[in-house]
C-alpha cells in the first residue's frame, strides 16, 4: 500500500498528464462520431451570450448582403405568389406543398464556421423555442446542415461542411440517388456518392435532397454537378457538387420541422429491427 | 506574488476572447488561423508547481474546444505542451533553466523564438492530426501544421515582444 502511495506521489505529474489527456481524447473521438458531443458543445448560456453579443455587432458590417440576399428571397417569393407556378424551385416556407406538416422557424447563425474539417454553427434559438434534435436547417439557397445540440435559447447545427455529415440527395431531373458528403478540402465543394453507374449525368445538373429521411422534404436545392467520375470499383459516381450557397457568408435561415418525423422514424426503426 | 496571479487571470481572459472573437475568424487563404492562446502556456511562470500548471493548461484548452466546438483537440495539445515544457526550456535556455533564473521579458530574442517554435509546432501537429482524425489525410494535416505554425510562430513573437516592453 506504502508503495502505491509512494509511486502515485513520485509520478503525480505524469498521471495527472495522462488523465487529462485522456479525457480530451474522449471528449475528441466522442465528438468525431454523429451526434455524441454532448458535454462540450457551445450552446451553453455562457459561450451562446458571448457570441450573440459580438455577433450584434459584427452584423451591421454584412448588413448589405444580407439584405440583398433577403430582397432576392423576397422577389421570387413574390413571383411565385403572382404566378401560381413553382416550376423553377420547388422549395418554399409554405407548409400544405409538401402535403405533410412542416413547420418553419426563422433564426439567425451567430456563430459561422467553415475552415475545420468538422464545422458546427450555432443559432440563436433552443428549446424555448422549440427546436429539438435532428431538425433541418435551410436558407433560401439550399440547406445548411442539421441541429444537433439544443439548449434553452441557443443550438449548435452540424454544418453540410462536416465529415461527419451523410445526406440523401438525388439528381433533379432523373431521380437517382446518393449519399451526400464532405472530404474537408474545399468549403463550396460537396462529394455525391454512390449514384449508380446508370445514371445519365451532365456538368450542371441540379442535386436536390431526396426527401428519404424525415429531415428534409423532398426538393431543397443543394447545388449543381461540377464534375464526375466513376469510383474504384467502377459501379457507382462520385460526384463533385458545387453549393448553391456561399457557406462563408450565411446569416438567416429557417429551421423546418417535421411534425411526422417520430411517426416516420418509429416506422423505419420497426422495419430494420 | 499576488500580481502574479492576477496578471495571470487577466491573460487567461484576454487571450481566450481574442482568439474566439478575432483569431478563429481570419481564415488567411480559406483555412489558416492563428492560435495566439498558446502564449498563455508559453509565458505561464516556471517557478510554479508543474501540476497546477498541467491543469491550466488543460482548462485554457478546454475553454478554446468549448467556444469552438471542437471536442477536445485543443485541451489535449495544450496539456501535452504543458507536459513536456521543462524539456523544452532546457534545451532551449539550457544553463539558465538550470538557475531557475529565466525572465522571459530579458532572454536572448534567439533562444526565445526557438523555444515558441518548438512548443507551436507540438502543438499544432497534435491539435491537426486529432481534429482531422484520418491518417489517409495525412498531407493535409501538415500543410495545416506547417501555415497556421508560421503564423502562429509570428503572431507570438511579435506579441510577446511588445509586451515585454512596458514591463521594462
Amino acid at each position: 500500500m506504502q508503495q502505491i502511495v509512494n509511486f502515485i506521489i513520485r509520478n503525480k505529474t505524469f498521471l495527472l498528464f495522462f488523465l487529462l489527456f485522456t479525457i480530451s481524447l474522449t471528449l475528441t473521438i466522442q465528438s468525431h462520431s454523429y451526434h455524441k458531443s454532448k458535454f462540450v458543445n457551445s450552446a451553453n448560456f455562457l459561450s451562446g451570450s458571448i457570441y450573440k453579443s459580438a455577433n450584434n455587432i459584427s452584423q451591421y458590417f454584412n448588413l448589405k448582403r444580407q439584405n440583398e440576399i433577403l430582397a432576392e428571397e423576397n422577389s421570387r417569393l413574390k413571383t411565385l405568389i403572382y404566378t401560381g407556378e413553382d416550376s423553377t424551385s420547388t422549395f418554399v416556407s409554405d407548409s400544405s406543398r409538401f402535403g405533410i406538416p412542416y413547420k418553419f422557424t426563422t433564426a439567425k447563425i451567430i456563430k459561422n464556421s467553415y475552415s475545420l474539417s468538422n464545422n458546427v454553427l450555432l443559432i440563436d434559438k433552443g428549446k424555448r423555442d422549440s427546436l429539438s434534435q435532428d431538425l433541418g436547417v435551410i436558407n433560401s439557397k439550399g440547406i445548411i446542415g442539421i441541429v444537433d445540440n439544443v439548449s434553452k435559447r441557443y443550438a449548435t447545427v452540424i454544418s453540410i461542411l462536416n465529415t461527419n455529415i451523410q445526406l440523401s440527395a438525388q439528381i433533379k431531373k432523373t431521380n437517382h440517388f446518393g449519399t451526400l458528403t464532405w472530404n474537408g478540402k474545399s468549403s463550396n465543394l460537396i462529394q455525391l456518392i454512390d449514384v449508380p453507374k446508370i445514371a445519365p449525368l451532365q456538368k450542371g445538373d441540379t442535386i436536390i435532397t431526396s426527401g428519404r429521411s424525415a429531415i428534409f422534404p423532398k426538393g431543397i436545392p443543394i447545388g449543381f454537378i461540377q464534375d464526375f467520375k466513376l469510383d474504384r470499383a467502377e459501379n457507382y459516381y462520385e460526384i463533385d457538387v458545387e453549393l448553391f450557397n456561399d457557406m462563408t457568408n450565411i446569416e438567416h435561415v429557417y429551421v423546418i420541422e417535421n411534425k411526422d418525423a417520430e411517426e416516420i422514424n418509429n416506422l423505419l426503426n420497426a422495419v430494420n429491427e | 506574488m499576488n500580481s502574479i496571479i492576477s496578471t495571470n487571470i487577466i491573460r487567461f481572459l484576454i487571450l481566450v476572447f481574442v482568439q474566439i472573437l478575432i483569431l478563429n475568424h481570419i481564415n488567411f487563404l480559406g483555412y489558416v488561423n492563428p492560435y495566439l492562446y498558446i502564449l498563455f502556456v508559453i509565458l505561464f511562470p516556471i517557478k510554479n508547481s508543474r501540476t497546477l500548471f498541467i491543469f491550466l493548461g488543460f482548462l485554457i484548452g478546454l475553454t478554446i474546444d468549448l467556444f469552438s466546438d471542437s471536442g477536445g483537440v485543443h485541451a489535449a495539445a495544450c496539456v501535452t505542451i504543458a507536459y513536456i515544457r521543462p524539456v523544452v526550456l532546457k534545451f532551449c535556455f539550457g544553463m539558465i533553466y538550470e538557475h531557475q533564473a529565466i525572465k522571459f521579458s530579458n532572454v536572448d530574442l534567439g533562444a526565445k523564438t526557438m523555444y515558441i517554435a518548438i512548443l507551436t509546432l507540438i502543438h499544432h501537429l497534435i491539435l491537426f492530426s486529432l481534429e482531422i482524425f484520418n491518417f489517409s489525410k495525412i498531407i493535409l494535416t501538415l500543410q495545416k501544421t506547417l501555415f497556421s505554425s508560421a503564423f502562429t510562430i509570428l503572431l507570438c513573437v511579435l506579441v510577446s515582444i511588445i509586451f515585454s516592453k512596458n514591463s521594462k
